[in-house]
């Protein structure tokens, strides 16, 4: 199908933005890579009455390391950071999570932001900034706040953000020691995950974070934990995740892959 | 800032395989039918329009494109290359064109614009892709003909040829 009517508004500083946004709330819908978008409006899910597309922002484009932090504009496409050379050093869980995100040709012009944004329950990226204990900056014409990640989702396809507000970027924390693991399934790679999981060393213990299950990505921590143990404490968060069926997959299924991938994770983290 | 009303018909103006175009387009016109309809450049296919098929898939200024995904607007300016840029002259055929020909890598020819999109874009910056590469680039196109197969080897012996060849890169 084709999208419904609007006005595009090709924004040439981050002022054009935050007016825009300002003047016609939530009315207003930023275009970022428009790899999810595009196609809502093409399925007639969204009806905005503005478009404001913020891909000629130099100023949103940068990647940079501060001290112990990474921070991604609203810029950023996911083809560039898999591109940053310092990714695999600075943020090794982003570089594992991060090819599993669409295809070759969605991650050319798809935003790191834009996916946050975005909040769909199975997608990496929110995984991984929860995983990560990220934060979100957002920016409207009257202030700038930063939200951490886990008070960003708010459930399925809906954040903390407010009409008025840009996703200006992010910022990661770069953790020096430790491994990081990721693991997906999906129905073929590239599709959204049925589950996908990560889990890292904390200084006293573990954590384990699950996309594509409850309607929020969701990182639960626990002490080192072992054989039976460690099996209750998978089985309650499993459990308590209130796994949905849908056409993809039943929740007992659901359940059974993160019990599974999360036993493996974790002993491949503390191992 | 420039802002195009949405019931209004707007100049767009771009560069399509080294020649400069120009059409005009509502805000809302998807650039695969600004290609088709007002360029009549119908090389280009039209599947799924949600993203998900790649039979749309272009090079907009070196990145990979839906172009299903992406507003007739949103290019102007910019450097597009579509699948009637690939052939080296009227009545040749490319080394990757000539790849798929050899190996029966299409045959409806739904996808095939699509996919010589990607495959001509990756193997420019990829002198010797694996084939599990090929496979991964691959995922972003659906083929309802082939079973694949023969487009992977298409892929694979192109590439050889291409580095085999080192000045020859477009032409047979
Ligand atoms: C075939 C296909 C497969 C895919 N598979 C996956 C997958 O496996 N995993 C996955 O995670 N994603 C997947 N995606 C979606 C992913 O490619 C998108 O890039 C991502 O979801 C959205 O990023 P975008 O930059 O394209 O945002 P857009 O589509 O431009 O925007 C998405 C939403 O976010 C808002 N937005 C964007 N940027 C900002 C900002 N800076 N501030 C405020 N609001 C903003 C927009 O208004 C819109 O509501 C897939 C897409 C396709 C087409
Ligand atoms: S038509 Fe664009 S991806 Fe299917
Ligand atoms: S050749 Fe028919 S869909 Fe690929």
């Amino acid at each position: 199908m084709k999208p419904p009517a609007f006005d595009y508004l090709r924004a040439e500083t981050v002022g054009d933005v935050l007016e825009g946004l300002a003047q016609q709330g939530g009315d207003a819908r930023v275009l970022a890579g428009g790899q999810s978008l595009m196609a809502m409006l093409n399925m007639r899910l969204a009806k905005p009455k503005l478009l404001i597309d913020i891909m000629r922002l130099k100023e949103l484009r940068q990647i940079e390391r501060k001290g112990d932090a990474v921070t991604i504009g609203a810029g950023v496409r996911q083809a560039d950071l898999l591109a940053w050379p310092d990714l695999a050093a600075a943020l090794p869980l982003v570089a594992l999570a991060l090819p599993w995100v669409g295809h070759m040709q969605t991650r050319s012009r798809g935003t790191i932001c834009g996916s946050l944004a975005h909040a769909d329950p199975s997608a990496e990226m929110p995984l991984t900034l929860v995983a990560l204990g990220g934060e979100v900056v957002l920016r409207s014409a009257k202030r700038r706040r930063r939200v951490p990640a886990k008070d960003f989702f708010a459930g399925m396809m809906l954040t903390a953000r407010a009409d008025d507000e840009l996703i200006e970027g992010i910022s990661l924390p770069v953790v020096r020691e430790g491994r990081f693991v990721f693991r997906e399934v999906a129905r073929r790679h590239g599709d959204f995950a049925i589950v996908a999981c990560a889990a890292m060393k904390t200084p006293t213990g573990v954590r384990l974070a699950v996309g594509g299950v409850a309607d929020v990505p969701t990182a639960r921590d626990w002490p080192r934990l072992e054989g039976s143990a460690l099996d209750d404490a998978l089985n309650a968060f499993a459990y308590e995740l209130g796994a949905r069926d849908d056409v993809h997959a039943t929740a007992r299924y659901r359940r059974d892959l993160v019990r599974m991938i999360g036993r493996d994770l974790i002993g491949e983290v503390l191992q | 800032m420039t802002r195009l009303k949405a019931d209004q018909r707007h100049s767009v103006r771009f560069s399509l395989n080294g020649k400069s175009v120009e059409g005009e387009a509502e805000p809302r016109m998807l650039l695969s039918d600004f290609l088709r309809h007002q360029l009549g450049a119908t090389g280009t296919h039209v599947g799924c329009e949600h993203g998900v098929c790649g039979a749309c898939t272009i090079v907009v200024d070196g990145m990979l494109t839906r172009s299903c995904l992406t507003l007739a607007a949103q290019v102007d300016g910019c450097d597009l290359k579509t699948v009637e840029g690939l052939a080296p002259s009227a009545d040749r055929l490319g080394v990757l064109q000539q790849a798929f020909r050899r190996n029966h890598a299409l045959q409806c020819g739904f996808c095939t614009a699509g996919i010589l999109m990607s495959l001509d874009h990756y193997l420019a910056s990829n002198r010797a892709p694996t084939e599990a590469e090929i496979r991964d680039l691959l995922s972003g196109h659906i083929c309802r003909c082939t079973g694949y197969t023969p487009i992977i080897q298409a892929a694979l012996e192109a590439a050889a040829e291409l580095a085999s060849s080192k000045k020859e890169t477009s032409d047979a």
